[in-house]
C-alpha cells in the first residue's frame, strides 16, 4: 500500500500502521468499552458476591468484613425460603401465561399478517415493550383498584359474580384485584408480554410454510399439526422468550410493591434489606440466587438452541 | 381428512385471538390518559365524574416535578452519548475481526439487561458501598451507560454486518486514509441505526427506575418522583399527567427508531 500510496499527514501514517497492524486497531478499539464493562459492571458483581460472604454483627448492625458463610445459611430459614419459593412459583406461572398469551398473537404476525398489517403488528408488539414501565404498572394500579374501570364493567355486565368467584379463591385471591396474586400475575404478564411475542414470532416465521402443507396432505387433522409440527419448532422461540419473562419477574421489586397483598418476593427482600434494614450482606446474598438461576436457565437454554432465536 | 379447504385463508378465531391481545397490549395506556383528565382527586373511579384540565397546570406549577425532570433529561442524555460511544467501538470491533474470548465479550455486553435489573442495581450500589463512593448525578449515569451500550451495540452490530467490507476497501484503494473512510464511508452508512440506537438508549433511561432507586442518593428522576406517588399519592391526576409525559418521552424516540431502520433487515427494537 504504501507503494503506491506515498505516507505523508499523522493521518496517513496512522492509516498506514492500522493496515500494518490490524490488531493495533481492534485494541484501541476494544479497549474503552471493554474497560468500562470490565471494571464497572464486573467489578460491581464481584463486590456482591463479596458482600454476600460478609455478615451482619447482630448487636451493633454492622457490617462485618470478613469471610463466612453465615449469610448464606440464613436464607434457608423457612421465611427466607418462603419468598425463594413463592418467587419462583410466580415466574413460572408468568412465564406460562404469557406463552398462552403470545401463541396467537405471533402465529398471526408470523403467517397472516401481510404488508400493512405486518408493520402494525410489528409496531403493536414493539411500542409496549419499549414504552415506559412505571406507566404501565401504574395503568394497571388504575384497573385493578376496587372503585376502577374493571370492576365498574363487571357491574355494567352483571358479571360480579365471575370477579367475586375468583377473589374468593383460597391462596390467590383477596379483599380486590388490586391486593391479590391474580391481579399481581395479571400485571407481570402484561408487562413481560411482548418480550415472549417476539421472539416467539421470529422462530414461527421460519416455520416454512410448505412443511405444514405437508402434514396437511399426510393427513394430520390441525391438532396434530400443532402438536407434532408447530410447537417443536416454535420452542425455541418460546424458550428464549421465557428467559426474559423468567428472569424479569424473578428480578421485579416494583410490582409487588405496588399490586398485591404485601408478600414478599426476592427483588423486594433485596430492595427492602440493603435500604431500610441496613443488611447488605443479606440483601446480597437474596441477589445471588436470581444470578445462579439465571445461569443455569441460560445453559440449559442453550443447549434447547434457543440463542439462535433470539 | 384435509382439516381446511384454503390453507392461506386465515382462520377466524384466530384473527380474533391476535386483535384481542393487542387490545390488551394497548387499552391500558390509554386509561392513564383517561384519568389525568378527571375531576376526582382521591380514588380512581370509573366512569370519571367529570373532565377538566387544571391538572396540566397544576403540573405545570411544580417545582419538584420540573427538578425531577430536568435530572431525568440530564441523566438521560450523558447516559446516552456514554452508550453510543462505547457501543460503537465495541460493535466495530466485533463486527471486524474474529478473536480470541469475542463469545466471552458478547455475553458480556448482554449481561447487564439479561440479569434482572435488581441484580445490576443491587451490584452497584455494594461497589459504590465498598468503595465509599457517595451517590450523585454521577452513578445515576454510571448504572444507565451500562445497561444502555447493549442498545446501542445491538443497532450497530447488524449494521456493520450487513455493511460490505468492500466499501471499505474500495475507498482505501482509491486513497482516503483511515479517517476520510470514517468520516464519508462508515459514519454515513452507520448513521441511521447510531441514530436509532441512541433513541431507544435514551427512551430506556429516561424511564429506568429500577438501577436508579439503588445509585441515586437524595435525587429523583422523574421515573423515582412517580414510583413516590404511587406508594404514597398525593394528587392522583397530577401524577397521572407526569406519566403521560414519560410516556411521550419514550414513545417518540421509539417511533422515530422504528422509522430510521424499517428498512433494513435489522429494524430497530426487536430486542431489548
Amino acid at each position: 500500500m504504501t507503494a503506491i500510496l506515498p505516507a505523508k499527514s499523522l493521518a496517513d501514517r496512522l492509516t498506514t500502521l492500522f493496515w500494518r497492524k490490524p490488531n493495533l486497531l481492534l485494541a484501541l478499539l476494544i479497549t474503552p468499552p471493554l474497560l468500562w464493562l470490565g471494571v464497572i459492571y464486573l467489578g460491581s458483581l464481584a463486590a456482591l458476591l463479596l458482600q454476600s460472604f460478609y455478615s451482619i454483627d447482630e448487636f451493633s448492625g454492622m457490617v462485618v468484613r470478613e469471610f463466612t458463610l453465615k449469610t448464606y445459611g440464613e436464607l434457608l430459614r423457612p421465611q427466607n425460603y418462603d419468598i425463594i419459593l413463592r418467587t419462583l412459583l410466580m415466574s413460572a406461572a408468568v412465564t406460562l401465561g404469557s406463552a398462552i398469551l403470545a401463541f396467537p398473537i405471533a402465529y398471526y404476525a408470523a403467517r397472516y399478517a401481510k404488508g400493512r398489517w405486518k408493520a402494525v403488528f410489528y409496531l403493536g408488539i414493539m411500542l409496549p415493550l419499549w414504552s415506559s414501565y412505571l406507566v404501565k404498572v401504574y395503568a394497571w394500579k388504575l384497573i385493578l383498584a376496587k372503585e376502577g374501570i374493571l370492576t365498574w364493567a363487571a357491574t355494567q355486565t352483571h358479571t360480579n359474580f365471575v370477579l367475586d368467584a375468583a377473589l374468593a379463591l383460597p391462596g390467590i385471591g383477596g379483599n380486590s384485584l388490586s391486593t391479590s396474586y391474580i391481579g399481581m400475575f395479571l400485571v407481570f404478564t402484561y408487562v413481560w408480554l411482548p418480550y415472549m411475542i417476539l421472539p416467539m414470532q421470529a422462530a414461527l416465521e421460519r416455520v416454512p410454510t410448505s412443511m405444514l402443507e405437508a402434514s396437511q396432505d399426510l393427513g394430520a387433522t390441525k391438532a396434530q399439526t400443532f402438536r407434532t409440527v408447530i410447537l417443536p419448532l416454535a420452542m425455541p422461540g418460546i424458550i428464549a422468550g421465557s428467559i426474559f419473562t423468567f428472569s424479569l419477574t424473578m428480578g421485579d421489586y416494583i410490582i409487588p410493591q405496588i399490586v398485591g397483598n404485601s408478600a414478599n418476593f426476592i427483588g423486594m427482600a433485596v430492595y427492602q434489606l440493603q435500604g431500610t434494614a441496613g443488611n447488605t450482606p443479606l440483601a446480597a446474598a437474596f441477589a445471588v440466587i436470581p444470578i445462579v438461576i439465571m445461569l443455569i436457565y441460560l445453559s440449559l437454554a442453550k443447549r434447547a438452541g434457543a440463542f439462535d432465536a433470539l | 381428512m384435509p382439516s381446511d379447504a384454503n390453507p392461506n385463508r386465515t382462520p377466524f378465531a384466530l384473527k380474533a385471538a391476535a386483535t384481542a391481545v393487542l387490545l390488551f397490549l394497548h387499552l391500558p395506556i390509554l386509561i392513564i390518559f383517561l384519568y389525568a383528565f378527571t375531576t376526582e382527586e382521591r380514588t380512581y373511579a370509573f366512569p370519571p365524574p367529570g373532565l377538566t384540565l387544571k391538572w396540566f397546570a397544576a403540573a405545570w406549577e411544580r417545582a419538584d416535578i420540573w427538578q425531577a425532570l430536568t435530572l431525568s433529561l440530564q441523566v438521560a442524555t450523558a447516559a446516552t452519548l456514554l452508550a453510543m460511544i462505547l457501543g460503537t467501538l465495541i460493535s466495530a470491533a466485533m463486527a471486524q475481526a474474529r478473536f480470541f474470548g469475542r463469545e466471552q465479550i458478547s455475553l458480556l455486553i448482554i449481561l447487564p439487561i439479561a440479569l434482572p435489573g435488581v441484580i445490576t442495581g443491587m451490584s452497584l450500589r455494594s461497589a459504590f458501598g465498598l468503595m465509599d463512593i457517595p451517590f450523585s448525578t454521577l452513578t445515576i449515569i454510571l448504572g444507565h451507560a451500562t445497561f444502555c451500550i447493549v442498545i446501542v451495540y445491538n443497532n450497530a452490530v447488524a449494521r456493520f454486518r450487513r455493511l460490505s467490507g468492500g466499501i471499505l476497501e474500495a475507498s482505501a484503494d482509491l486513497g482516503a486514509n483511515a479517517f476520510q473512510t470514517f468520516r464519508h464511508i462508515l459514519l454515513p452508512n452507520l448513521g441511521t441505526a447510531l441514530l436509532a440506537g441512541g433513541m431507544l438508549a435514551f427512551a430506556l433511561s429516561f424511564d429506568e427506575v429500577i438501577v436508579t432507586t439503588f445509585t441515586a442518593g437524595q435525587q429523583a428522576t422523574l421515573p423515582i418522583w412517580m414510583l413516590e406517588e404511587l406508594i404514597r399519592p398525593r394528587q392522583r391526576p397530577v401524577t397521572n399527567v407526569v406519566a403521560m409525559i414519560v410516556f411521550a418521552a419514550t414513545f417518540f424516540p421509539i417511533l422515530l427508531a422504528y422509522y430510521l431502520t424499517r428498512n433494513g433487515s435489522e429494524t430497530a427494537g426487536s430486542g431489548k
